[in-house]
């Protein structure tokens, strides 16, 4: 059967709760906020910001457990973890676009978070593209280590602070409280009864795809050093 | 063990599709759910199918994956 597979049952429960409930649970329409059913994107666009983060960061800590100590595994597990969140951060840059053309009137605001995650993607692809160019296995995952740090600690001020700091269409930018992707006045405690649950599941079931593409990668490397 | 699979599936999407054509019934009988709330419940039957075919999808790779891993 599958490999330790609690938390694969947990993904499964707690996504479909999430895209069921997460339709029929009472949205908060306050006057004045045009956000309406809209809001219900937070159980589905937000998550896969939140998921990417994770994916991210265990890529970078794979990435500095290579440096430290030469094992190809961790390299692997490095870049299939980046690679899984460039691909979350594409579904959420795209999810937010159609979001964001009928809420803000077009898809591209060129608003602070906007840009500020596309310099972060941009900088991820430059990741693969540069360890696409090296044919040297060993050089590959050192510079793409290396690499991954520095891309990691660029993602940081660009989706985390600088939104922060300048005025932005996103929830707390510049002026108002509380953190870039979420606005307190819009969830009421129902809705964070599924939101919690849709970051856990949708976390989980990236994380999960993640460990097929390293399992595969782990089966093609032992057979390329038998042979 | 590959026919076992395919048994296992074929089954469970016999459940699946008997129980959902029960459902309908009893949706027919006693008035609509499937029609109420501007019919958003025909929007989570839709969504939930797609997860449901992500996961057995997802689920099913799992376990090839498994498989070469005990051959390699």
């Amino acid at each position: 059967m599958i490999r330790k597979s609690w938390w694969k049952i947990a993904s499964f429960v707690l996504l479909l709760y999430t895209c069921s409930y997460g339709f029929m649970v009472e949205v908060p329409s306050p006057p004045g906020v045009p956000l309406k059913e809209t809001i219900r994107n937070l159980f589905f666009h937000v998550p896969m910001w939140i998921a990417m983060m994770v994916c991210f960061t265990v890529s970078v800590v794979y990435a500095i457990k290579y440096l430290r100590n030469q094992q190809a595994s961790d390299e692997i597990y490095s870049t299939e973890f980046a690679r899984t969140g460039t691909v979350l951060g594409i579904l959420g840059l795209v999810t937010g676009m159609i979001w964001a053309n009928y809420q803000w009137g077009k898809p591209w605001s060129g608003d602070a978070k906007q840009n500020g995650t596309a310099i972060a993607l941009l900088i991820y692809f430059a990741y693969f593209v540069l360890k696409g160019s090296l044919q040297d296995e060993e050089k590959q995952a050192r510079i793409g280590s290396v690499y991954n740090i520095f891309a990691y600690f660029m993602l940081f001020p660009t989706i985390w602070i600088l939104p922060r700091l300048a005025e932005s269409l996103h929830p707390g930018g510049l002026g108002s409280e509380g953190n870039p992707g979420l606005n307190p006045k819009d969830t009421t405690n129902n809705m964070r009864m599924v939101m919690y649950p849709a970051f856990i599941g949708w976390t989980l079931l990236s994380v999960w795809i993640t460990t097929l593409r390293i399992r595969v990668q782990l089966i093609n490397h032992k057979r390329l050093n038998d042979a | 063990m590959m026919h076992k699979g395919i048994k296992i599936l074929s089954l469970l999407l016999l459940l699946v599709t008997s129980s959902a054509v029960q459902a309908q019934e009893a949706v027919a009988e006693n008035a609509d759910l499937m029609r109420s709330n501007g019919k958003i419940y025909v929007v989570v039957a839709v969504v939930v199918t797609i997860l449901l075919g992500l996961f057995a999808y997802v689920f099913n790779l799992d376990r090839k994956i498994s498989k070469l891993e005990k051959n390699s």
